[in-house]
């Protein structure tokens, strides 16, 4: 039964949302062209947060770069780090001890569960389930602890060197994270609880914001985003980097492309995520963490302090910076949003000559009008909650 | 966690499932205020209640890596150990550290800093400086977090007076009086 007069005139109105409220994932402005209460049309705005990542990197020296990826996407932020270390590394051409893949494949992993949880709890806490949203950053806080500990700093965390990470792991690193795990599940099992038959949650997501299979691959989006419309296309499958391909685990993938789909896609992503955390740990070989090459890593402190060798070495590492040759080189990683590139170019010298980082969120925001038309003011909420658009990483 | 393609009568009817998720909610409420309420009596202090920390009345203990405020080392002698190198400014992504060295009367060999600033609203607490540094002047490991507290700029300039009594501070009372110290000004506001 329908309230609305088919012949009532009806005038399209502009509205701008934002900059900033669409629940405060980022700032963000949404042009808005609405029939009543239903979105014709959405022009998405974004850069607010533009910080010149790309602008400042060609100040500074390779290794400086890593402070500025801890703030790219800084929910998961080792990611990114890792990401940017892997593709020097490939400008260099050379290849990390087996000791410190582990050790990247594990944090990269606990990075992703932290990213999840925080675009799930988000997410559901703006349908109304806040509970569940409590939950979840409980279970990130858990995570968050054994990252501090880790890396010496909860955000802006810093851990990866080209060639390398930043120190070996603490002693007790998989019995913290064997019990946050356990942790994490329970907190996880009560979520589902609290939504996986609840209706409110059903009707808010189920069918909106839908992008079909082909849709999908013409934008170029990636992630969990791609991953709901059935694409099986995931950066560690597809093309191995690290030590992925010794790991075993699934793609989730969804069916239709809503924004359920997506929401289902990264709950059962952190379980496979949780998976390779516990094989990495349990494969884990001993060995140096960082590659032993006084031009790529800083010499250790012994050597410095002990040898003029070493003094030297340091000295020439810290002044000129890793001395990578000339080339350029596109190497992507999966991040918590989908496939995170880093395209570098480099003429020589200690410095880069260009770093350009393909977000994988700024690809999703480009299709966002494709997936809100059509649908209620009040569905702009969700679905910009799902595609987890992160400022610092869109907008860089 | 299953996409549900048709909802059954059972989401549908929308009141079980509130019940159900009342009973979660609530158990764990119950659960929390049980433990809190034991802890109150001094008891049952392993079991974990709700998540929250009650910053600052209390805390958890900062990990030994955590990267906190820096401070200059001294020599056994008392006498700053930086040389002045200037490592640790080239090294800085923020560029936060302002260094002018000078030299000993008596001691053509070595340098030392006649100002050693940091920028704390500059600095970004990578730890490169610390990385950087060949002779172990500077260190993260004071155990306490920057400050925030300041009514000016220069407040929050860190000069080489500041940053070596740091050090003498730290091994005077240790990490956790330090931080009590540090972070009782916080209690009083």
């Amino acid at each position: 039964m329908s309230t609305q007069t088919p012949d009532l005139p009806v005038e399209t109105m502009d509205l701008q949302m934002g900059p900033s409220h669409p629940a405060t994932h980022g700032t963000i402005k949404f042009n808005l062209k609405l029939e009543g209460e239903k979105v014709l049309d959405c022009e998405v705005e974004v850069g607010y947060l533009h910080r010149g990542f790309d602008k400042m990197c060609e100040q500074a020296t390779w290794n400086q770069v890593i402070p500025y990826t801890d703030r790219l996407n800084y929910v998961s932020p080792l990611i990114n780090n890792f990401g940017y270390a892997l593709a020097v590394e490939n400008l260099l051409g050379v290849e990390t001890p087996p000791r410190c893949q582990f050790i990247r494949v594990a944090m990269s992993e606990l990075s992703r569960i932290m990213d999840h949880l925080t675009c799930l709890g988000m997410a559901a806490s703006e349908l109304g389930a806040i509970t569940a949203g409590f939950y979840m950053i409980e279970a990130r806080e858990l995570l968050m602890r054994i990252i501090e500990a880790v890396t010496g700093a909860r955000l802006t965390i810093s851990y990866a060197r080209i060639g390398g990470v930043k120190h070996d792991l603490p002693p007790d690193f998989s019995d913290w994270v064997a019990d946050a795990f356990r942790k994490t599940r329970r907190l996880l099992a009560d979520c589902e609880r609290l939504l996986s038959r609840n209706r409110i949650f059903i009707d808010r997501m189920s069918g909106i914001g839908v992008v079909s299979r082909e849709m999908a691959v013409a934008y170029g989006l990636t992630g969990p985003i791609l991953r709901s419309t059935g694409v099986n296309y995931d950066v560690r499958k597809a093309q191995p980097y690290l030590v992925y391909d010794q790991m075993d685990f699934e793609v989730p993938l969804g069916t239709k492309g809503d924004n359920y789909d997506r929401f289902i896609c990264r709950i059962l992503e952190i379980e496979q995520s949780m998976r390779i955390v516990e094989q990495a740990l349990e494969k884990m070989p001993l060995g140096p963490i960082a590659l032993d090459d006084p031009k790529i890593v800083l010499p250790e402190k012994e050597k410095v302090y002990n040898s003029i060798e070493g003094l030297m070495n340091h000295f020439k590492f810290i002044m000129e910076g890793i001395q990578v040759p000339a080339g350029e080189v596109y190497f992507a990683v999966e991040g918590g949003n989908g496939e995170l590139g880093f395209y570098i170019v480099s003429q020589g010298g200690g410095r880069p000559y260009r770093v350009r980082v393909r977000p994988p969120c700024f690809i999703a925001m480009s299709a966002f009008h494709e997936m809100i038309r059509g649908h209620m003011i009040a569905d702009i909420i969700p679905t910009f909650g799902m595609i987890n658009m992160i400022g610092g990483e869109c907008d860089r | 966690m299953q996409r549900i393609e048709k909802m059954g009568v059972w989401e549908k009817l929308y009141f079980p499932e509130v019940l159900r998720g009342l009973w979660v909610t609530g158990f764990r409420f119950w659960r929390n205020l049980f433990i809190h309420t034991l802890h109150l009596l001094g008891l049952a202090n392993s079991l974990q209640a709700a998540m929250t920390v009650q910053y600052p009345e209390q805390r958890i203990p900062y990990p030994e890596t955590f990267r906190g405020r820096h401070r200059l080392t001294l020599k056994d002698d008392g006498s700053i150990r930086c040389t002045a190198c200037f490592l640790c400014a080239t090294a800085c992504p923020a560029e936060c550290i302002y260094i002018q060295a000078g030299e000993y009367p008596d001691n053509p060999v070595e340098k030392f800093p006649l100002r050693y600033e940091i920028d704390t609203l500059r600095c970004i607490y990578c730890g490169f400086c610390v990385e950087a540094c060949p002779c172990d002047a500077i260190r993260m490991d004071t155990g306490t977090h920057p400050g925030n507290l300041g009514f000016s700029r220069k407040d929050f300039v860190e000069d080489k007076t500041i940053l070596t009594e740091r050090s003498e501070e730290l091994e005077a009372k240790g990490k956790e009086k330090l931080y009590e110290e540090y972070v009782s000004r916080y209690r009083r506001v």
